[in-house]
């Protein structure tokens, strides 16, 4: 099994007519047969979109027919900073279930008032800012490259994209394999956190160990680290390795992802890596031996 | 993005907040003319940088006095001579690290009679996702201090987007300040004014440390240090006018201007990265082999060939590089690429320290082929842990 996505998840492409968009709609197309199954534009509906290999998906101008007309449940964005809240809040108005928005650069007032509708919705959105989502074999959503996934047991979170091929590839090495990956995004306000992607990991009886990779900045690596502990009491517990970025980043400076900054003395590694050990998890020393300590902790 | 405090106080006038009347000197000549304008009795004089703890900072040069970067005078000839003497002069406070900025900038304003100092700021808390005010009774002081000392006395609450800002936020911090009568409808007033600002203007951050309570019993705000959202700077040409180029590394700008995530940093080892968490964790296993990355540099997920062969020239401009890592795991950034802006660079302005590339992910072989056959010096690191020995080895030997 997986979490979130899999082989018959049917997917929507919010802004699939762009040079982006386009690349990433043909990699999912050629990676198993990713069900995209059309795309969206306000000015372009009724319209057919054809990739470099001849591949063609519909376009409807609106989220609402595209998912009327296909029976999707999932949708990716791919639009510009300035209209990805508003893409956000119209998959969350046509009642898409799973939402990602792989956008970097959304404004976080935007995304402060889009968590307030998503929070009052059935939806799920994963992001802004993040490489997306994959079920390796199954379905990829987003920006992962294909090519270092293998099926098997470790779930793979992350806030950082290039962080989460690292696990991945280093998982895939350890002949361990993914159950599903999954990048949450490094904006300081997003549609899901850490805990709420555990939460489907330990529930999935697939998924045998995890690989939580966090950054400095705010705390959420701290609430997961509590939940693990919580949830270990009540006897749900995996084996879990753990690496936060940003060791010897200075405070008060953004590192890249609007999320990683520490500062007022909260959000320090140290603090975080404090937080994961007294969880019980295997805080790996260093980013290249994510795989190496799973395999050591699994025994 | 940040602004120096005396736009910040234009913005809050703007917004019908209340601050002391002043004038901003941005060469020495206009020194007098600003301080006369002003009616006195007391004039402050505050060096304009982007970094804080200026009153307590001191200056490099003699030539600029004993005193900090904040002075009390008590005539405008007085208050133009202190202006004067700070002017291209460098400070150094707890925030601008040894080096000190260079005050190219001075505001002179009214100075004010003080009966309290509070605390007060408004922030995007990540923990609700929501608009927070925090607030406190020991203004004047470190808020970072005060949270470690005496936590009990800092008050935080966070605005429902749906509902806004109501007037009992406002009440609800003029209680905790210990106000009373109309001071109470004062603060009511100016926290709906603040969040206004706030939300307009996409600010980051605004915080007044301090909020003062006059001997006249009126509130004002003495210091504003507000910082805006990057990302919505686009939505606001007025803010982005704002940003003054000479407080920023000249090696950060230059990177910017190339849409390229890079901040210098102290050690020996430049990185080249694609991704925010994997350059700081590039940095990370820099030191942990035992060496001190340089610089943090993320290329971005698109990077072409000529932003690789761009960040590669700022980072070699750096003269504290004693060696390079490239360490790049393509999703949408092309290995091939990367290999060729690198060799592209090297073509372009030498390389007189050891080279290594790390290449993982997307065409992969070819990039790895590129980098083989060019002739270059460069040397191959197999993963992120081999990368990080080899230039560690290199550069320490």
């Amino acid at each position: 099994m997986s979490i979130l996505i899999n082989k018959d998840t049917k997917i929507i492409v919010q802004g699939l007519t762009g040079k982006t968009g386009t690349f990433h709609t043909e990699q999912a197309l050629a990676y198993h047969g990713t069900q995209m199954v059309a795309g969206t534009h306000p000015s372009k509906g009724g319209s057919n979109w054809t990739g470099s290999s001849g591949e063609t998906l519909p376009i409807f101008a609106s989220v609402a027919e595209a998912k009327e007309a296909t029976g999707a449940t999932a949708s990716v964005i791919y639009v510009p900073p300035a209209g990805a809240a508003a893409a956000i809040e119209e998959a969350i108005d046509a009642g898409i279930e799973l939402i990602t928005c792989i956008t970097e650069g959304v404004p976080v007032q935007d995304m402060v008032r889009v968590k307030q509708k998503l929070d009052a919705s059935p939806s799920r959105l994963i992001g802004p800012n993040c490489p997306g989502m994959m079920t390796p074999d199954e379905c990829k959503i987003g920006i992962m490259p294909g090519s270092i996934f293998q099926k098997g047991s470790v779930g793979v979170l992350s806030r950082s994209g290039t962080l989460t091929y690292e696990a991945v590839f280093q998982t895939t090495r350890a002949g361990l394999g993914q159950t599903s990956a999954i990048g949450i995004g490094g904006d300081p306000v997003k549609g899901t956190e850490f805990i709420d992607i555990l939460e489907l990991f330990l529930a999935d009886p697939d998924t045998k160990s995890i690989i939580m990779i966090g950054e400095i900045g705010g705390s959420a690596e701290e609430a997961a680290a509590q939940f693990l502990k919580d949830e270990a009491k009540r006897g749900r517990a995996k084996p879990t390795v753990g690496f936060i970025a940003g060791r010897t980043a200075p405070p008060g400076r953004t590192m890249g992802h609007a999320g990683a900054v520490i500062s007022g003395g909260k959000g320090g590694a140290e603090d975080k890596i404090e937080a994961m050990r007294s969880a019980g998890i295997r805080v790996s020393p260093s980013p290249a031996k994510l795989g190496e300590t799973l395999v050591e902790l699994l025994g | 993005m940040n602004i120096h405090e005396y736009q910040a106080k234009g913005l809050l006038r703007d917004y019908g907040l209340p601050v002391s009347d002043g004038h901003v000197v941005l060469e020495a000549a206009d020194a007098a003319r600003a301080a006369g304008a002003l009616a006195g009795p007391i004039w402050v004089v505050k060096a304009q940088i982007h970094a804080g703890g200026r009153g307590k900072g001191h200056f490099k040069e003699a030539d600029a006095g004993e005193k900090g970067g904040v002075r009390i005078t008590r005539s405008a000839e007085d208050a133009a001579a202190q202006a004067t003497q700070m002017l291209g002069h460098t400070l150094v406070t707890h925030q601008t690290g040894p080096a000190g900025k260079q005050v190219n900038r001075i505001y002179i304003e009214d100075g004010s009679d003080i009966a309290k100092e509070f605390y007060l700021a408004v922030l995007v808390d990540r923990a609700t996702s929501r608009v927070s005010f925090v607030v406190s009774t020991e203004g004047g002081m470190n808020i970072e201090d005060v949270a470690a000392e005496t936590p009990e006395k800092i008050i935080s609450f966070s605005i429902d987007p749906a509902s806004g800002l109501s007037a009992f936020h406002g009440r609800r911090v003029a209680f905790a300040l210990g106000l009373e009568g109309a001071q109470v409808k004062q603060c009511v007033d100016l926290v709906s004014r603040l969040y206004k600002l706030f939300l307009e203007k996409d600010c980051e951050m605004l915080e007044i440390n301090p909020l003062v309570l006059t001997t006249s019993g009126t509130l004002k705000c003495l210091d504003a240090k507000l910082s805006f959202d990057g990302n919505a700077m686009y939505r606001h040409p007025d803010i982005a006018a704002l940003r003054d180029e000479t407080e920023e590394d000249a090696k950060e700008l230059a990177a910017s201007k190339f849409d390229l995530n890079y901040i210098a940093l102290e050690g020996e080892i430049g990185c080249m990265v694609n991704g925010a968490g994997l350059a700081m964790a590039t940095m990370d296993i820099i030191k942990l082999y035992g060496a001190e990355p340089a610089n943090f540099l993320d290329v971005g997920g698109g990077a072409t060939k000529e932003k690789v062969t761009e960040a590669f020239k700022i980072i070699t401009s750096d003269p504290n590089v004693k060696g390079i890592l490239v360490n790049i795991f393509g999703g949408i950034m092309r290995c091939d690429v990367i290999a060729e802006g690198v060799i592209a660079a090297v073509k372009e302005v030498g390389l007189q320290v050891p080279l290594v590339v790390r290449l993982e992910g997307t065409n992969v072989e070819l990039g790895k082929d590129i980098i083989r056959n060019s002739g270059l010096n460069v040397i191959a690191g197999d993963n992120l842990a081999d990368a990080a020995q080899k230039i560690v080895k290199a550069v320490k030997g």
